[in-house]
């Protein structure tokens, strides 16, 4: 489903991305942990097409496109769907409405027709039990004012909506107590089919035993250094990544 | 040239009807005019904004005969049930107003009429609030030739909207109207009154217009303006209101035509336990300049204010703030905010934002801030991030920067109406007006 080859990028004068190679067929899970800074949430962002990167190198292909090659839009058309480690505030649109434009605009892109506003509340009613999210957060402004916790509820519930084929969470997990952990996690577990698949970033391996990985990589200093799986998180948790680091000095 | 234009187009006026309180006022006018002149730039209140582009233009006074009708009015009632006085290039126009729905203890008379009928009303308040020394307030008083009288008497509280609708059509080429808008509203008494100016056609024209508010004891004035002109015509209109004690005046201003608008809004709380609210949205784009300019004066103690302006600027267009708020020695315990939001859509697009604090209370709380912004990168990223096209999601990222000044207004019609106009501009008419997130 997606292959990427020697991916390399950077932001302004700074080179974060070094040479990512990574696989992933449909219906697999791949977690992908590492130090802050490491460059996790760059290659999540570059996947989805954010404009402060710019590839330098490497090639991403999904489904056999050329990944790189979309606008982000159509990225999102195409099924690739980033859960943000900061979800955006927006005011002044609520989020029914945002939630409503994408669906649409989804939709359309693939040949579908719009569902007007009455259709999509019943859309919504399955959608919220999915993160149990009460409906009174639709009718406010997108992310504004929401707790943390509320934000990454609110990512899955976009997930929900768009129903894509790649999901790349990006720090879902982080900040969250283990109630609203054990929602977003089984709110993923849901929305999971043999014909998608997801990329989980994260540094706690307490998400892994929600959301459980066929593969964990290892990002440090824009490379991944060691893929392995499920018991290599667990050693992570244990001895933390220094021990990597040194090996991979050596 | 342009002083004695005007100077010979006051001495043609046929006065003949007139009640003879009327010609010292209208003559002493005339002389502050021409001793002041078309305002320049080197005037402080017109430091961004001159009116040098029509200062030697010879414009008529009143236009030819023009065909317009009802139904040409229709996209511009907003609610054809209200009662409504249309003036035609600057005349009144009896049989495109209708006045059947207005409530018991509501007057509106054109000013002729009211000066004939309630000369004492009228000459206690003509003149006496718009007292600020602009050039273009004299020039109105001179030669005012129409407008609209009202007084709203005690007690009585009137929730519809009057609407007082200042009409351009093909016929306005190269004139110049001066209508008068003058409201009273009596002791404990409420009214609500949308003034709009229309430009049918697009051709160029002058609207000097002045409205005095005069807001008794404990009443409340709601006062909504709609400035959409030809996108040739120049604009001006200066609101003067004076507060008396418990009062509230509570005013909203949308300019998005004209080529060129000068909007002035300017209030003096001069009762105890008075609340002044005066907002604002500006739309700007070709090459179109928007000025506006408003003052809060202080005078008494124990009263609030609130100002919040907000525009979308896109082109080349510029647009003017201005919002001077003055307290009073007196004025302890004045309580006010402002402020100032732009967005900026073009490299082209420019604002002068000038907030002028001048306090002289010792025991007061007035905060001001102003921002001026571009379009939130990150915002436009993440929607486009969910499949929302580029250029959809751009417009909803502005029309939801502008719609939110749009909440503040109280009467749901009116604030559905510049909802639907902003929509227009920005979103296409695709998008359905209830994306804008209500707070609460
Ligand atoms: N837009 C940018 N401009 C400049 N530097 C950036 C930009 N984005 C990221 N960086 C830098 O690139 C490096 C990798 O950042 P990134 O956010 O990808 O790390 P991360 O692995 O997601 O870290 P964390 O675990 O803290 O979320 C960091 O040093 C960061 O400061
Ligand atoms: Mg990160």
């Amino acid at each position: 489903m997606l292959e990427i080859t020697n991916l390399t990028a950077s932001a302004g004068e700074k080179d974060i991305l070094k040479g990512i190679n990574l696989s992933v067929n449909a219906g697999e899970v791949h977690a992908i942990m590492g130090p802050n800074g490491s460059g996790k949430s760059t290659l999540a962002q570059v996947l989805a097409g954010h404009p402060s990167y710019e590839v330098t190198g490497g090639t991403v292909r999904f489904e056999g496109e050329d990944l790189l090659e979309l606008a982000p839009e159509e990225r999102a058309h195409r099924g690739v769907f980033l859960a943000f480690q900061y979800p955006i505030e927006i005011p002044g649109v609520s989020n029914a409405y945002f939630l409503r434009s994408a669906y649409n605009a989804m939709r359309v892109a693939r040949g579908g027709d719009e569902v007007d506003p009455m259709e999509f509340l019943d859309v919504m009613e399955e959608k919220l039990k999915i993160v149990e999210m009460d409906d009174a957060m639709l009718s406010r402004s997108v992310n504004m004012g929401f707790s943390g916790g509320e934000k990454k509820r609110n990512e899955i519930l976009q997930m929900a909506v768009l129903e894509p084929k790649l999901a790349i969470l990006d720090e879902t997990d982080s900040g969250l107590d283990i109630d609203a952990l054990r929602v977003v996690a089984e709110g993923v577990n849901k929305l999971r089919r043999p014909d998608n698949a997801a990329i989980v970033v994260t540094h706690y391996q307490r998400l892994l035993n929600y959301i459980v990985p066929d593969y964990v990589h290892v990002l440090a200093g824009g490379r991944i250094i060691r893929s392995g799986t499920r018991e290599l998180a667990l050693e992570l948790e244990e001895k933390g990544y220094d021990w990597l680091l040194q090996e991979a000095l050596a | 040239m342009t002083i004695p234009h005007w100077q010979a187009a006051f001495a043609a006026r046929a006065g003949g009807d007139e009640p003879r309180w009327l010609a010292p006022l209208r003559q002493s006018a005339m002389a502050s005019f021409a001793a002041l002149g078309f305002p320049t730039r080197a005037l402080e209140d017109w430091h961004y904004t001159s009116l040098s582009s029509i200062a030697d233009v010879p414009y008529t006074i009143g236009s030819g005969a023009s065909s317009t009708t009802v139904a040409d009015l229709t996209p511009y009632m907003i609610n054809a049930d209200w009662p409504t006085i249309v003036l035609l290039n600057g005349r009144w126009s009896p049989a495109l107003s209708s006045l059947d729905s207005l409530p018991g203890g509501v007057l509106v008379l054109d000013l002729a009429t009211a000066w004939r009928e309630q000369p004492a009303m009228v000459q206690q308040h003509l003149g006496t609030v718009a007292v600020s020394e602009h050039a273009m307030t004299s020039l109105n008083t001179a030669l005012m030739q129409d407008g609209v009288v009202v007084v709203v008497a005690k007690d009585v509280v009137s929730n519809t909207p009057i609407h007082i609708l200042h009409v351009a059509d093909a016929a306005a080429e190269g004139a110049a109207r001066f209508p008068r808008t003058l409201i009273i509203a009596e002791r404990s008494s409420k009214v609500t009154l949308l003034e709009s100016f229309v430009g049918l056609a697009d051709v160029a024209y002058f609207t000097n217009h002045v409205a005095e508010v005069v807001v008794g004891d404990n009443a409340t004035v709601n006062h909504m303006k709609i400035q959409r002109e030809s996108e040739s015509a120049t604009h001006v209109s200066t609101t003067e209101v004076h507060q008396a004690r418990d009062s509230h005046y509570v005013n909203f201003s949308m300019a998005m035509g004209a080529t060129l608008s000068r909007t002035n809004v300017y209030t003096v709380l001069d009762g105890e336990n008075c609340g002044a609210t005066l907002n604002g949205l500006y739309l700007g784009k070709g090459t179109q300049h928007t000025d506006h300019q408003t003052r809060i004066e202080h005078a008494q103690p124990n009263c609030f204010s609130r100002e919040l302006y907000k525009g979308v600027l896109d082109d080349a267009s510029h647009a003017v703030f201005n919002g001077k708020v003055y307290v009073h020695p007196v004025a302890q315990k004045t309580d006010g905010k402002q402020s100032n939001h732009t967005l900026l859509l073009s490299p082209d697009a420019r604002i002068d934002t000038k907030p002028q604090l001048e306090i002289f209370a010792d025991d007061v709380k007035c905060t001001h801030g102003a921002t001026v912004g571009r379009m939130d990168e990150a915002g436009l990223f993440y929607m486009k991030s969910r499949g929302v096209p580029s250029e959809t999601a751009r417009r909803l990222l502005t029309y939801a920067f502008a719609a939110d000044v749009l909440e503040t207004i109280e009467n749901e019609t009116v604030k559905h109406a510049l909802e639907q106009l902003t929509l227009e501009r920005y979103a296409g008419s695709a998008v359905h007006p209830v994306i804008v997130a209500r707070k609460g």
